[in-house]
């Protein structure tokens, strides 16, 4: 089973981040990342630029066409910052590795099973398998 | 959330490589590396429900698996070499520091696969001290009883211990065949996985999860040799068509009539990354590389129709020239038959018959009969599709076969 590991960091964290050296920073952020390559389980990993207010932007489906707006980033929440797909066995083991990111006060990590194939396996027979065949349809008609 | 056996299982999931081959490395002796590691897992599970999960689980595991070797040592229960060798090293370490060495794993990686082992035992014995998994969870991927795999074990660490296998990786003279053999391992892990030679299961993606694990593993501890990567290539190319390989029945979709938009994406990439580390290390293609190059060529292909099947012939023919085998020469015949007719291809196929190759196998008459099917030779190939289910040793494609047959 798959894991996302979904990196949050309140503006707590962001001022916490300011005081250290970076050069640390990264340098324990890629000794994690070499371990979960060195054991097998990184399937995917990327990191998000905190420059929210320049190149960030929210795409709000409440109306119609949908607004682009800058985002509710003024008073930061909990900014998405990151994510890392692992490949693992249990909940357990995804706990595991989660507890084990370098990351300081006001950061966390949602933990997330990625869905798979058998999510589905129910619908494989109608909705899904129809759904498809219709979009097959539609891409060849245009 | 906190269940302590299943956090005990998650942390030897992920350190039981590096323990055993710590404990390895001290005592010379996988085995009693293994029989160590174990009781220290025993202890953690009485201990950590009432202290707390250690912050380093790891350390703790192998520190008190050391522990428990030198009071067994100093109450006389062992005289063995192999103990004071680690109550020696323990006395002599300033600091309980726990710094696994990845060459140490790598150690560990080439004595679980050692050829005094049989491959079943290589198996059994690299799935549980390398990939660490439980013997229930392999006995559960493997569909035999508990008890089986134990027995696989426990034998595989007499072996070791009675052939003196050193725990080293192997000398330059034997390094290829040696490397050769994991990835054989490894590979054998996700064959059984991909397309299950027996039971009525098509496809246990957790085993094959786990070569893919066990490959990507290897790759990191060997990062310059370029059939490790080429294994890895090969193995998420042919993943990434799982979702896509069966009906929800079950019976299995040929891969010229699956539906490409459930081939995984994210995983053709990485096989292609793979592939691509392959060609930058600069030393040409083995044959994992070479089966990769061809699933690769079917991954980015829109359609069946828009595969460029010429370079699949000619991958097919450099596979054959680098390791000759009745099953690639079939495959190659049916690349041919999609380059350029099935009236060239049949006459390999013809050949390969001629020789008895592959006899007593469903695959030789299986594409035999296929071709001519498409050469309107009704009656013949009905015969031959018939003669492959007869020989087929999976139900879903005795089946399958079947009821091609009975469509012509």
């Amino acid at each position: 089973m798959k894991y996302m590991l979904i990196m949050r960091a309140t503006d707590a964290a962001k001022e916490a981040y300011e005081e250290m050296d970076f050069n640390e920073v990264i340098t324990k952020m890629g000794q994690y990342n070499e371990q979960l390559v060195k054991a097998g389980v990184l399937l995917a990993g990327e990191g998000l630029s905190d420059d929210v207010d320049t190149t960030g932007f929210v795409v709000d489906f409440s109306s119609t066409p949908p607004a682009v707006t800058d985002g509710p980033y003024g008073e930061t929440h909990e900014l998405f910052n990151g994510f890392w797909i692992l490949q693992v066995n249990s909940k357990e083991e995804a706990a595991e590795w989660a507890s084990r990111c370098p990351l300081g006060p006001g950061s966390k990590l949602e933990v997330r099973r990625v869905t798979d194939e058998s999510d589905f396996a129910d619908f494989a027979d109608n909705e899904y398998l129809q759904k498809q065949a219709e979009w097959r349809a539609a891409a060849e008609n245009a | 959330m906190n269940k302590i056996p299943a956090r005990v299982d998650a942390v030897w999931r992920i350190e039981s490589a590096r323990i055993v081959a710590t404990l390895a490395k001290v005592t010379g002796d996988v085995g009693l590396a293994e029989d160590l590691a174990q009781e220290a897992l025993v202890q953690a599970l009485q201990q950590w429900p009432r202290d707390g999960v250690p912050d380093n689980p790891g350390a703790w595991l192998t520190a008190v698996a050391k522990r428990r070797a030198i009071d067994q040592w100093r109450r006389g229960e062992r005289r063995d070499d192999r103990y004071r060798a680690i109550a020696a090293t323990l006395e002599t370490a300033s600091e309980d520091v726990w710094e696994p060495i990845d060459d140490d794993v790598l150690r560990l990686v080439f004595t679980a696969c050692h050829p005094v082992l049989s491959r079943e035992a290589q198996v059994a014995l690299t799935l549980r001290i390398v990939a660490g998994l439980s013997t229930e969870e392999i006995a559960r991927m493997y569909f035999v009883p508990v008890a089986t795999v134990q027995q696989r074990i426990v034998r595989a660490k007499k072996t070791i211990a009675e052939a003196r296998v050193p725990f080293e990786t192997p000398d330059p003279s034997e390094w290829k065949a040696r490397l050769d053999g994991v990835l054989s391992v490894v590979y054998l892990v996700f064959t059984e996985g991909y397309a299950a030679t027996s039971g009525s299961e098509w496809m246990r993606a957790d085993l094959a999860n786990e070569a893919l694990r066990l490959g990507r593993m290897v790759a990191g501890l060997l990062p310059r040799e370029p059939e490790v990567h080429g294994l890895v290539a090969l193995m998420e190319l042919q993943a990434a068509r799982f979702g896509a390989r069966t009906h929800s029945d079950g019976t299995p979709i040929p891969l010229v009539e699956q539906d490409r938009t459930r081939w995984n994406r994210a995983q053709i990439t990485r096989g292609r990354a793979a592939l691509a580390r392959v060609d930058a290390l600069g030393r040409g293609r083995g044959p994992y590389a070479l089966q990769a190059a061809i699933a690769e060529c079917h991954a980015v292909a829109p359609s069946a129709d828009q595969t460029d099947w010429a370079r699949v012939v000619l991958l097919y023919e450099a596979l054959g020239r680098l390791a000759p085998n009745p099953v690639v020469e079939l495959n190659r015949a049916a690349a041919v038959a999609m380059a350029t007719g099935p009236a060239t291809a049949l006459q390999i196929v013809d050949r390969l018959a001629e020789q008895g190759a592959l006899r007593g196998s469903h695959l030789l008459p299986s594409v035999r009969g296929e071709l001519l099917a498409r050469l309107g030779r009704t009656d013949e190939a009905a015969s031959e599709l018939r003669a492959a289910a007869a020989l087929a040793g999976n139900e879903r494609e005795r089946e399958f076969l079947l009821a091609k047959a009975a469509r012509l």
